[in-house]
């Protein structure tokens, strides 16, 4: 580990005392700037920008990626903050994040946020939604959507889900499923496919502990959803259709038509004891085969 | 306008927060309350504002969470079972800084309890039922006219706090029918919500607008530490402390009985003491407005060689706890609780003449 990479976590740690005005960028100021082309850095071998960041993702003082190395919290975030820039959206957007990793990643994003309590993102949205877009004929803005785990969204905040779900909540919900809790050190989800080893169930889940739910399979049986999703990641071609689908997400709220929603899969490789590339390969091999992705709803 | 209705206190809740300018209304069926929610669903649509029926309590508490971040003046009403349900909003309220009011008209508990009438939330609207440290300001009306009035008031503290206030009703003061004059409170002006979510593209200064249940937490330009956070609640605390504390005094000056009650107990009081000093007996009576903050100092002023409390309350003895921490040993603070009901079904209400009875035994001694 390097000296930047060290300073980088002390700097996250700034919740243990350490005001992070007081600190500087763990980041070469020219990756500061954004414009690493070609450009040596003091640590790295000769790294090429082939993608710049996307404007919302701010340049903060502290860590801008909050999460564990290989996560793809923020590799799902992307896409999102693609397609509303794509769309021209990021001042019309609100975003509520629930309680989990996702929760650190809106203090990076140049957008409005209200942070929920675990499992309550819909219902918040649901009311920011009537409230702002009480005045609007169509009630098309803002645009709001949610952001949480598979436990945030499915386990504690099911409630929520389906009943906004039920009265057709003019809402996009965003579940990032990392099939296991992830801030808390990987314990069993609903979502924890069978065969996958948690902290709850040391020798993989059995049917003993009961079989993983599949949401938007689910969501899609209820009149009041319109759009329902799954998608991964772990490839280009796999990220390439989840941006689509979000972005049809956010199209079927911006026309009124009722809650959408798009599952993405995430790796988690420190919590699912694997690297980063055996994380990817392990979400191709077992989980895909248990979570299809594709369109389960849709115009 | 019609400026004088005849209502039930569950009624006036509601036009007193549409004279507040509450713009939206989240709730859930539970007995006594459900005259409200009904109210609010019949008359915010076609004022085009919000009503939204949750699909619990917790989601109620959760719906107006998002509706106060938009800077909006929101509201819920409940009763005991579903208060308890939202604890951890209140919490995560009070640290996300979002005002907001809560009406809790009280039934008896514990659990289900009984849908009738009883006093027996005082414990965990004053001190917090959520994750804790933080407090929020508790109105007690008396009357349907208060239950009208405190609703624009408690908007306002709500308002300057940045915190969530709660009006402390019960089902007697709920269900019971009263005059009440509707008028326009005016307040001191308050400053504009500019922390306000809107989405980024509404925001004068072009910048983004985040609200937090974190706070202290995840750093942020205002409170970069957890102890920083801490720091600004408690001095928010201790201004409320000094600055809110509201009570009414009945002929306390030279009274050698005091008695202490709160919401519909205070009317049966009011009644005890008028017929008690019908007798010559010199009692008064202090009823806090405020239970939290409480009035602990306008108690202290008035205890004086020979001076006695009697606390009357429907319950087994909660706001006593606060009259005794008020009072230490420098009085007798006598009790009459729920177990002095008239009768012992559910039904069963502490009479002013039970209260009188009480009275005269304390003064007898």
């Amino acid at each position: 580990m390097n000296g930047e990479s060290r300073e980088g976590l002390a700097l996250f740690g700034g919740v243990l005392g350490v005001p992070p005005k007081a600190l500087k960028s763990p980041l070469p100021a020219s990756r500061e700037r954004g414009d690493t082309g070609g450009e040596r850095t003091s640590d790295h071998m000769q790294r090429q920008l082939v993608a710049g960041r996307p404007d919302a993702w701010m340049r903060l003082e502290f860590n801008p990626i909050p999460t564990c190395p290989g996560c793809q919290e923020p590799t799902a975030t992307r896409a999102v903050l693609d397609v509303l820039e794509e769309m021209g959206m990021e001042g019309e957007a609100i975003l509520v994040p629930g309680v989990g990793c996702h929760s650190l990643i809106p203090f990076m994003l140049d957008l409005d946020h209200v942070m929920s309590a675990h499992g309550r993102p819909p219902d918040l949205a649901s009311a920011i939604k009537r409230v702002l877009g009480r005045g609007a004929a169509d009630r098309a803005l803002p645009l709001v959507f949610t952001l949480q785990g598979d436990g945030d969204c499915i386990a504690i905040g099911a409630g929520s889900l389906v009943n906004a779900a039920a009265r057709s909540e003019n809402i996009t919900v965003l579940m990032l499923n990392n099939v296991n809790y992830g801030t808390t050190g990987g314990q069993m989800s609903p979502t924890t496919p069978l065969g996958h080893a948690t902290s709850t169930t040391p020798g993989g889940r059995t049917p003993d502990y009961g079989y993983p739910v599949r949401v938007p399979e689910m969501l899609a049986t209820f009149q009041g959803v319109a759009y329902a999703a799954r998608g991964a990641v772990n490839t280009p071609a796999n990220y390439q259709k989840t941006r689509a689908y979000i972005k049809k997400a956010f199209q079927t709220q911006m026309a009124g038509r009722g809650l959408s929603m798009v599952e993405v899969l995430c790796s988690c490789p420190p919590d699912w004891h694997m690297t980063p590339l055996n994380s990817l390969k392990w979400i191709e091999a077992h989980i895909i085969p248990q979570f299809p992705l594709g369109e389960f709803k849709g115009p | 306008m019609a400026d004088r209705l005849f209502v039930q206190g569950n009624e006036a809740v509601a036009w007193g927060a549409v004279s507040a300018g509450c713009e939206a209304f989240f709730g859930y069926p539970i007995t006594p309350q459900n005259e409200i929610t009904e109210w609010f669903a019949r008359e915010f649509p076609r004022m085009g504002r919000v009503f939204l029926q949750s699909q619990s309590e917790t989601g109620s508490i959760n719906m107006l969470h998002g509706a106060a971040a938009c800077g909006v003046r929101a509201m819920t009403s409940t009763s005991g079972p579903g208060w308890g349900l939202m604890q951890e909003g209140m919490s995560n309220l009070a640290n996300a800084e979002l005002p907001c009011v809560v009406v809790l008209v009280q039934r008896g508990g514990p659990g289900a309890g009984t849908t009738r009438h009883a006093q027996m939330d005082y414990a965990s609207a004053t001190h917090g039922g959520g994750a804790g440290g933080y407090r929020n300001i508790v109105l007690a009306p008396a009357s349907v006219q208060e239950l009208h009035d405190f609703m624009p008031l408690a908007f306002h503290l709500a308002d300057k706090y940045r915190n969530p206030v709660v009006v402390l009703s019960d089902a007697i003061l709920g269900q019971m029918a009263e005059p009440l004059e509707r008028k326009q409170l005016e307040f001191e002006p308050l400053p504009p919500k500019d922390w306000a979510v809107l989405g980024k593209a509404h925001h004068a200064d072009g910048k983004r607008r985040g609200i937090s249940i974190g706070q202290g937490f995840i750093p942020n330009p205002d409170f970069p530490t957890y102890l920083s956070f801490i720091d600004h609640l408690d001095k928010k605390t201790k201004q409320m402390r000094q600055d809110e504390v509201r009570f009414e005094a009945l002929n306390v000056e030279s009274a050698r009985l005091i008695l202490v009650a709160y919401g519909s107990m205070a009317r049966a009081c009011q009644g005890a003491m008028e017929m008690a000093r019908a007798e010559g007996l010199d009692v008064g009576m202090l009823r806090p407005i405020t239970l939290w903050p409480f009035p602990s100092q306008a108690i202290r002023r008035n205890i004086r060689e020979g001076v006695q409390f009697l606390v009357v309350e429907d319950s087994l003895g909660q706001m006593v706890e606060d009259v005794e921490t008020a009072v230490g040993e420098r009085a007798p603070v006598h009790f009459l609780g729920m177990l002095a009901r008239h009768e012992p079904r559910e039904m069963g209400m502490i009479f002013p003449d039970r209260i009188l009875e009480k009275i005269k035994e304390i003064c007898r001694k």
